[in-house]
């Protein structure tokens, strides 16, 4: 167990290694310097400005500089919040996003299971088809569609639920709803696929076989090992709910880490984009070695003998 | 490929549907009453369907029909180029990592690992953000983000094909690593392919319309489904129809590629991802 972790560690660190020099040089590489779009400076004022940023050192010495900053969570300072750090920015929006994504999440598993396990159980019944064309349908819907559809629909239609901004648990509901979806569809489908080979499993036979209560095989029998996949899933889940979040904050108004994201971008704010992107890269990275290592408690087949 | 695919309901009812819907954004704009980037000054602005206008118009007077179908037209191309562009990435890497084996596949594979573990569609966005908003790169930047799909089932299906009768035949008969690869590999990957490269089309065209919302994909005044999409979004509660027209035509084409790639799956018998 121990040396499987220290493997899985030895490929995060390279992982994010890459993800950090490739996003610097990407940056790098771009023409333009972070100061031309204003207006155009007086050169003494430019040089000034590239010498606070220590953008008149060659690559190689930056990036060695800002490698040694990330060591102590320094992403650098934002380039158009004046007076902000990118690290403290993220600060700001973090627990907004991980109390959005961690709903969503949620939402995402409990009906994703509960669907998928209804389709498996009633394989091929009107019911199955009708759940699954919904779960396609899920997929095939960006979150940009269904959250203004919500909005819609729950907010200036119906008047139940607040159309934006972030006061109180009732305005987490419906941007969860719409960051869920697409997550809630995945797992769906793979609950169903991967529920549907365990019931057609010799040891569910046997079970069967037993006399034992329809209730009790599914749940105890069925269920724990049909999930393994939809667990292996929990990863790319997790870089799906960072990309829908950045939609689902813009479009709702949240001050989360994806609306400065997308701000940055707009605002060509290199270093917050930067550090945005490590953020998340930083976080996949490390729920995707999570996942591995839950994957390798939970399903003794993986564990080495 | 089987023959008579085409023939089964699964396979048939969302292949028709997209024909219309290619046909549509083809012929469309030459139906539609004025061009789609023509302001009509006699209507009103943001008008409602009308006989006049079909689909209405959006707040600068543009028929909205028209930029249905112009939108359609972009985003269609982005689907079937960026999928090119990542098939031939695909293709290669796999085939490649799947014949050679060994080492070069253990390395080829574990940097397919580690850019999998990465949030691509952050790479996408901050390509754009650096290096412009020109239309070639979004396709292929797409391309050059989605191949790594393509690769892992092409090199488990080329492991497969390694093994089988036929290609040792090849070999004792002579034939070079690149001749069997070209000549025997390539060609029995189709149904794996097809099935894959149609599964990525919609994922091609949810990343352009996703760069389009942000505002950083198609500029005005060009336009795509995403970026139509956008504009709807923004004015939801006074001109619904410009949300529902170009995010309906974008749901049901994503539906149907994605039917049409389960379909296919299961009609050519390909194992799943």
């Amino acid at each position: 167990m121990l040396s499987r972790a220290a493997t899985r560690l030895l490929t995060a660190v390279p992982t994010l290694f890459v993800l950090v020099g490739l996003s610097f040089f990407l940056m790098h590489a771009a023409p333009g310097g972070p100061f031309d779009s204003e207006r155009s400076l007086a050169p003494e004022v430019e040089a000034r400005l590239n010498a606070q940023f220590h953008l008149d050192e060659p690559a190689w010495r930056q990036f060695g500089r800002y490698l040694g900053g990330l060591l102590h969570g320094d992403l650098g300072p934002s380039l158009q919040y004046e007076g902000r750090s990118v690290a403290g920015l993220i600060g700001d929006g973090a627990p907004v996003s991980a109390a959005l994504g961690a709903v969503a999440l949620l939402l995402a598993l409990t009906g994703g299971v509960a669907l998928g396990a209804i389709a498996a159980l009633r394989r091929d019944s009107a019911l199955d088809r009708g759940l699954m064309l919904l779960a396609l349908l899920g997929l095939s819907l960006p979150s940009y569609v269904v959250a203004p559809l919500l909005i819609l629909v729950f907010a200036l239609a119906l008047d139940w639920l607040p159309a934006g901004g972030w006061d109180g648990p009732a305005s987490v509901l419906l941007p969860a709803v719409a960051l869920a979806l697409p997550q809630l569809a995945a797992i769906a489908r793979l609950t169903r696929g991967a529920l549907g080979e365990v019931l057609a499993a010799p040891w569910i036979r046997a079970a069967r076989a037993k006399g034992l209560p329809e209730r009790l095989i599914v749940f105890r029998h069925a269920l724990r090992p049909a999930l393994l996949p939809v667990l292996s899933w929990l990863g790319p889940a997790a870089a799906g709910l960072m990309t829908g979040s950045v939609v689902v904050e813009q479009v709702f108004g949240i001050p989360g880490i994806g609306r400065y994201f997308v701000q940055g971008a707009l605002n060509r704010d290199y270093t917050l984009v930067l550090g945005v992107v490590l953020f998340y890269g930083a976080l996949v990275v490390t729920f995707n070695f999570l996942v591995d290592l839950a994957y390798g408690l939970l399903d003794p087949r993986t564990r080495p003998t | 490929m089987k023959a008579g695919a085409f023939g089964q309901p699964a396979v048939a009812v969302p292949a028709m549907v997209l024909l219309l819907i290619v046909l549509l954004a083809a012929i469309g704009p030459w139906l539609a009453p004025q061009p789609f980037d023509a302001i009509d000054f006699d209507a009103d602005w943001a008008a409602a369907p009308s006989l006049a206008h079909p689909f209405g118009t959006d707040d600068l007077g543009r028929d909205l029909f028209a930029r249905v179908c112009v939108g359609g037209r972009l985003s269609l191309a982005v689907g079937l180029v960026s999928t090119l562009v990542s098939l031939a990435i695909g293709v290669l890497w796999g085939a490649v990592a799947g014949w050679f084996g060994g080492r070069i596949d253990a390395l080829l594979m574990r940097l397919v690992d580690v850019l999998y573990a990465l949030p691509f569609m952050f790479f996408v966005i901050l390509l754009m953000v650096l290096f412009g908003r020109h239309w070639l790169l979004i396709f292929v930047a797409i391309g050059a983000v989605s191949w790594l799909d393509m690769a892992r089932i092409v090199r488990g299906q080329t492991l497969a094909l390694r093994r089988q009768p036929f290609i040792d035949a090849a070999i004792v008969s002579g034939l070079g690593s690149t001749a069997i690869l070209v000549r025997h590999v390539l060609p029995n990957l189709g149904g794996v392919v097809i099935v894959c490269a149609t599964l990525t089309i919609p994922q091609a065209i949810l990343v352009e319309s996703f760069l389009s919302f942000l505002g950083l994909g198609i500029q005005e005044p060009a336009t795509s489904w995403g970026a139509l999409v956008n504009d709807g979004a923004r004015a939801i509660d006074a001109t619904p129809w410009g949300l529902i027209f170009p995010a309906g035509f974008l749901a049901t084409t994503l539906l149907a590629f994605n039917r049409l790639g389960d379909a296919l799956r299961a009609a050519l018998d390909v194992p799943g991802r």
